[in-house]
């Protein structure tokens, strides 16, 4: 009754073709964007926008990035973490090197040497295929982290081996470091993932996008019609990288004030992937709620016991944590294999035809 | 994802219809009125199953949402003490007795004095894992229900913290561990790591070498290996030892340990048969001790030659090596057994109890045990010190940081404690956070530790400079370090 | 110059100069090979009839061990923590195949594979909650395994073999050729081989997927805990062996997904491998580069041959 399309009508291509055709689609869009933007930062308390927002919009967007990878493009990739820890480490020389410059100029650039480096290591991709790829990334991945340790260049020669963040400013106002607030930090990310989304939205609805699905499908079928493999292979490795690469620069500098190899290691890899598949294959929307479930459940249940009164201890907690997570996995894989945004998705086609059931 | 099919002909089942992209409407699968892909009997009933699992689902994020507010901060005239332990993960060996010994000093201080100056000392436990991501999200959640000091118990995690301390206003005890030069009071107004810092410990580590040869000169074309895990907290001591193998004319030889192969040394410890070295120094923890002083013994590598330093030497690390790790030497800082009031009273009052955690009662005592219940003991006394200076009950962070900087630990105060040999005296300074303390080793007689010499001395002339120069680094490295505004309680 | 002389010669001279080093590393390599062999084994199993990456492999490996050591901690006496460790195992099995394999039925691999990665979480927190998180000592005395070592004094130095190493070998070998001999001459085995060749196929003869599927989880689990045993006995049992079981996937690439004598011989060509490298090449690179070199060698490997070794040639067709 409220999302019907009765009375919209389309009076051009574009129009028909837009990426949100209801009204009510563009209207919810809205407002979420304005709650993000001016809700949340106004009446959301600091452990809310430091602690759960901020690392949301983080791994959404490492998990657009691997999406963009192994949903759109079917290339399994276990390498997240190093292309993160690339983008990260880039961006602090980058910033330590020409201390001047805009930090966010440097935050998107250090998303071009993450591309970089993932399209080196997706040149097996031409040969190797499956999870004998993922094999290829794991190399990758602990090939990368080995370097962040074993290179000192990429610490300036740093004793401890973990880098820290200097302040930078934006607008005058400090955007990191240990004085920049959660909100100045929130809004700054905020903005990055809402654009870099919007183009992640463009590219996938667009050419690349196709031959990207196209080559998941059946790769022999995409040559024979004309798709080269190898540039729609390295592109989807390159474009990938550089979301995992920015979201890496943003989780050191906006979020964490600091980092160390073991941040980037095989666990975040496996944390994103598990975004992704939870969130559903294909899908960004599904990004966002992959990363939401998989980031914030946890938070839940540590914060459960304590706010129902169980004198439960912290280890114990813990454990408890790990049982349910594992468990909500394989409990969410029976139920809807096809992840969030398939739910998603048939809760929109209900909402369509409410009150009738079909 | 690549369905490479592996039958004859056309016997291959095409998974593709679950693609998402076309929504499962290829190969004329559309229904009549074109709204999507056809509904088999089994899609029907899996409807069912959809909407019970909605009102699942958001039966469980509408709780979820509404517990998301942090609970506000305890009764008001308590102290928070928060404590970021591991009891899981690759280093809960390690992580374990210390949390044990930490959190029943502190109760047991609850039950036996009603707490500190007649204020109950609130202890709550986090739960890191030895992992960086999680010590920050435990920060974050801790830091709005005023603690008054942390104790990340995690060099990396230290790390990540130490910029913010100042920011936050909460001081850092990283009791012997953490960014040594962190130990310049003036540089890291908010940071504390008394008794030693891990230059400190490498210096005792050359130093008992040199004893052992009969004189430092005598380290002359020597080999001196240093076995450590490839991340910041082992490494440490590297500046040090490089800067005395110049000083000092010793070659010393690196063996990281990356922490994934924490367990799988045994291409390390043949690299170590090769190469020789005189005298290796273990910069360990967790997992990785009791392999390496296992691959040490396989090697026939003599025990009293492997010396760990204080985080090395948890009975469990050389407990596994059974009778090839006898004579393996360790620095530590305490004393190990029950034989103190101390350790006496924490059993009458907590363990006896049952509000310990301990596995086992003969656990109290071990080395880490008590490294906690020393942990414990420095925060209380910093909590009464800053007491005594402001003359509030209810402290905050401020005032512990004026408590921690005018830490004195006197032998008269430690036997009141009922301390006495338990640890040496020790105090800090506005400028020296640290003080530079003496340690001594011990050593493993096959079942249990032993001291093993005098307390050591710290080579403090080479230490202090160097520490001196890395503070400056470090806040010339982190443009617009504060300068320390804090003002010093008493001339130091 | 230098560097190629570094690279290509200096170390074979090392190798030359002091033989006994490079039998006693090759030995190293061998154990260590030996052991990522039996976790990939486990894969192997499982790979073969039910066509699911088991990840949750490593974890198998721990809990087994875990369960073993919690219930002789107990009190229990060895044997019998054994034997009900095994009972234990079955009925993981069990619970597996009827909670997570058979909803899950038909499902495209990477749904499966993210089920084992659920798996692997929860078993880590129930081990946790359940056994402690401390790492524990492997009661390898208690269970007749041997200690100490073997010297040989030859090639002008000294090799020395430790028998526990020796023990691992021996019952490694007698896993492969137990499992060798059930696959191929029981009935069972047979049945197994026909549900790994076409599901549908066995399905119609009236081989019951689900009987067979918990029979090769238990066989999984039963090699899990000889792995647990073994490496526990070398090391001590904590969590931290679960990220060793990574390794299992160069080995698996070299050997094969599918091939049992695939697993064992790609688990000691990266054991050997590794060591090897590790020891003579890796002072180059400043050490440590033992956790990148086995997926180097299998990604090098995977260039040339993509099936690996021994396994079966992929045929894509349109």
């Amino acid at each position: 009754m409220f999302y019907r399309e009765a009375g919209q009508f389309k009076t051009t291509y574009a129009a028909d073709m837009a990426v949100f055709p209801v009204l009510q689609d563009r209207i919810g869009i809205g407002v979420i964007l304005v709650v993000a933007f001016v809700a949340l930062p106004l009446f959301g308390n600091d452990f809310l926008i430091n602690a759960v927002m901020i690392p949301f919009l983080v791994f959404s967007l490492a998990a657009i990035g691997l999406n963009i990878l192994t949903g759109y493009t079917g290339l399994l990739s276990l390498g997240t973490g190093a292309f993160m820890g690339i983008g990260a480490y880039a961006c602090y020389k980058l910033t330590t090197i020409f201390p001047n410059v805009n930090i966010l100029v440097w935050v998107i650039a250090s998303g071009c040497f993450s591309a970089a480096v993932g399209a080196l290591f997706g040149l097996p991709s031409l040969r190797i295929k499956g999870f004998y790829l993922a094999v290829a990334t794991l190399a990758a991945q602990f090939f990368l982290q080995w370097c962040f340790i074993r290179v000192p260049w990429l610490y300036n020669y740093n004793s401890s081996g973990a880098i820290e963040v200097p302040q930078r400013t934006l607008f005058g106002l400090p955007v990191t470091g240990a004085t920049a607030t959660a909100t100045t930090r929130y809004l700054v990310v905020l903005t990055i993932v809402v654009v870099m989304t919007w183009i992640a939205s463009n590219l996938v609805r667009g050419r690349i996008g196709r031959t990207w699905m196209a080559v998941r499908d059946m790769d022999i079928a995409a040559e024979l019609i004309g798709i080269r493999l190898l540039q729609t292979k390295l592109s989807a490795f390159a474009v990938s990288s550089f979301y995992c690469g920015v979201a890496g620069a943003l989780m050191v500098f906006l979020w964490y004030g600091g980092a160390e190899s073991e941040v980037f290691d095989i666990n975040q890899s496996f944390f994103v992937l598990f975004m992704v598949i939870i969130g559903g294959l294909g899908s960004l929307i599904g990004s966002f709620m992959g990363a939401a479930l998989i980031f914030i459940l946890p938070i839940i249940l540590r914060a459960a016991p304590e706010a129902l009164g169980l004198p439960l201890r912290a280890a114990t907690v813990e454990h408890l944590t790990f049982i349910t997570v594992g468990a909500l996995i394989i409990g969410f894989l029976v139920l809807e294999p096809m992840g969030l945004a398939r739910l998603w998705q048939v809760g929109k086609q209900k909402l369509r035809v409410w009150p009738f059931p079909y | 994802m690549e369905q490479t099919c592996r039958k004859s002909g056309s016997a291959c089942f095409r998974r593709g219809d679950y693609r998402f992209a076309d929504k499962g409407m290829r190969r004329g699968n559309m229904q009549p009125d074109g709204q999507g892909a056809r509904k088999t009997p089994v899609e029907s009933k899996g409807r069912l199953k959809m909407r019970l699992k909605h009102f699942v689902l958001g039966t469980v994020f509408a709780a979820g949402a509404a517990v998301l507010v942090p609970s506000l901060a305890s009764a008001a005239d308590t102290i928070y003490v928060p404590l970021l332990t591991y009891r899981t993960g690759a280093f809960s060996g390690s992580g374990a007795p210390i949390a044990n010994g930490m959190a029943d000093y502190l109760n047991m201080l609850n039950e036996r004095d009603g707490g500190i100056g007649g204020v109950k000392v609130a202890v709550e436990e986090c739960e890191t894992g030895y992992d960086t991501k999680k010590g920050i999200e435990c920060y974050e959640s801790i830091k709005n229900k005023n603690p008054i000091v942390i104790n990340p118990y995690s060099t990396g995690i230290t790390l990540q913290i130490i910029p913010k301390a100042a920011v936050d206003k909460i001081p850092i005890l990283s009791m012997a561990y953490g960014l040594s030069a962190s130990a310049d009071g003036n540089t890291f107004p908010w940071i504390f790591n008394p008794p030693s810092t891990y230059w400190d410990g490498a210096s005792v580590f050359v130093k008992y070498v040199g004893q052992q040869l009969g004189g430092l000169d005598k380290l002359k074309g020597k080999k001196l290996g240093l076995v450590y895990l490839d991340a910041p907290y082992g490494k440490e001591p590297i500046p040090l030892l490089e800067q005395l193998a110049k000083d000092y004319g010793f070659e010393l030889k690196l063996y990281p340990v990356p922490a994934p192969d924490m367990q799988n040394q045994s291409a390390l410890w043949l690299g170590v048969r090769r190469d020789r070295p005189d005298y290796i120094y273990l910069q360990g923890f967790g997992a990785m001790n009791p392999t390496a002083v296992k691959e040490a013994a396989k090697i026939n590598f003599p025990m009293d030659h492997l010396i760990g330093n204080w985080w090395a030497g948890n009975e469990d690390d050389a407990r596994p090596a059974g009778e090839g790790s006898k004579g393996y030497l360790s620095l530590d800082f305490n004393q190990v057994g029950q034989n103190f009031p101390v350790i006496q009273d924490i059993l009458k009052h907590v363990v006896d109890k049952g509000k310990s955690q301990v596995t086992a009662k003969d656990r109290v005592g071990e080395n880490f045990y008590n490294r906690g219940v020393l942990n414990s003991m420095i925060i209380a006394e910093a909590i009464r010190n800053a007491q005594k200076l402001t003359g509030k009950k209810v402290i905050t962070g401020e005032d512990m940081r004026r408590g921690l900087e005018s830490l004195n630990i006197t032998e008269a105060r430690l036997k009141e404690l009922g301390m006495d040999g338990f640890a040496a005296p020790f105090r800090v300074s506005c400028s020296d956070h640290n003080g530079h303390h003496s340690v001594f080793m011990a050593k493993w007689d096959g079942a249990k530790w032993v001291k093993a010499s005098d307390w050591i001395e710290p080579i403090k002339d080479k230490v202090v400079p160097l520490i001196d120069t890395a503070a400056k680094d470090y806040a010339t490295s982190n443009a617009g370090w504060p300068k320390r505004s804090e003002a010093c309680d008493k001339a130091s | 110059m230098d560097i190629l002389y570094k690279v290509f010669i200096d170390p074979f001279m090392q190798m030359g100069a002091a033989p006994d080093l490079l039998v006693q590393t090759m030995w190293e390599g061998l154990v260590a090979g030996v052991l990522y062999a039996l976790i990939a084994l486990g894969f192997v199993l499982i790979f073969k009839a039910s066509g699911v990456f088991n990840f949750a492999q490593g974890i198998m490996v721990v809990f087994a061990a875990l369960t073993l050591v919690g219930l002789y901690e107990r009190g229990i006496p060895a044997f019998v923590a054994l034997g009900i460790t095994i009972v234990a195992m079955y009925g993981l099995a069990f619970g597996v195949e009827r909670l997570v394999l058979r909803p899950l039925v038909n499902q495209p691999d990477i749904i499966l594979f993210m089920a084992t990665f659920g798996l692997t979480y929860f078993l880590i927190g129930l081990g946790e909650l359940v056994f402690g998180g401390e790492p524990k000592v492997m009661i390898a005395e208690q269970l007749y395994l041997p200690k100490g070592a073997i010297d040989l004094k030859i090639l002008g130095g000294l090799v020395s073999l430790q028998k526990i190493d020796i023990a691992a070998a021996v019952i490694a070998s007698i896993m492969v050729v137990g499992l060798g001999l059930f696959f191929q001459k029981t009935r069972i085995g047979r049945a197994l081989r026909a549900v790994a060749d076409s599901h549908q196929a066995a399905l119609s003869v009236g081989i019951s997927l689900e009987q067979i599927w918990v029979v090769v989880w238990f066989a999984a689990g039963i090699v899990a805990l000889a792995t647990g045993i073994m490496w526990g006995a070398r090391s001590d049992v904590s969590f931290a062996l679960q990220i060793l079981a990574l390794k299992a996937l160069p080995v698996l690439i070299l050997g094969g997904f599918t091939s049992i004598p695939g697993a064992i011989v790609g688990g000691v060509v990266i054991g050997v491998g590794e060591k090897l490298g590790e020891f003579y090449w890796g002072p180059l690179l400043g050490n440590g580069i033992e956790s990148w070199l086995a997926y180097v060698i299998a990604l090098i490997f995977l260039l040339f041959r993509p099936q690996g070794l021994f396994g079966e040639r992929i045929i894509e067709r349109i």
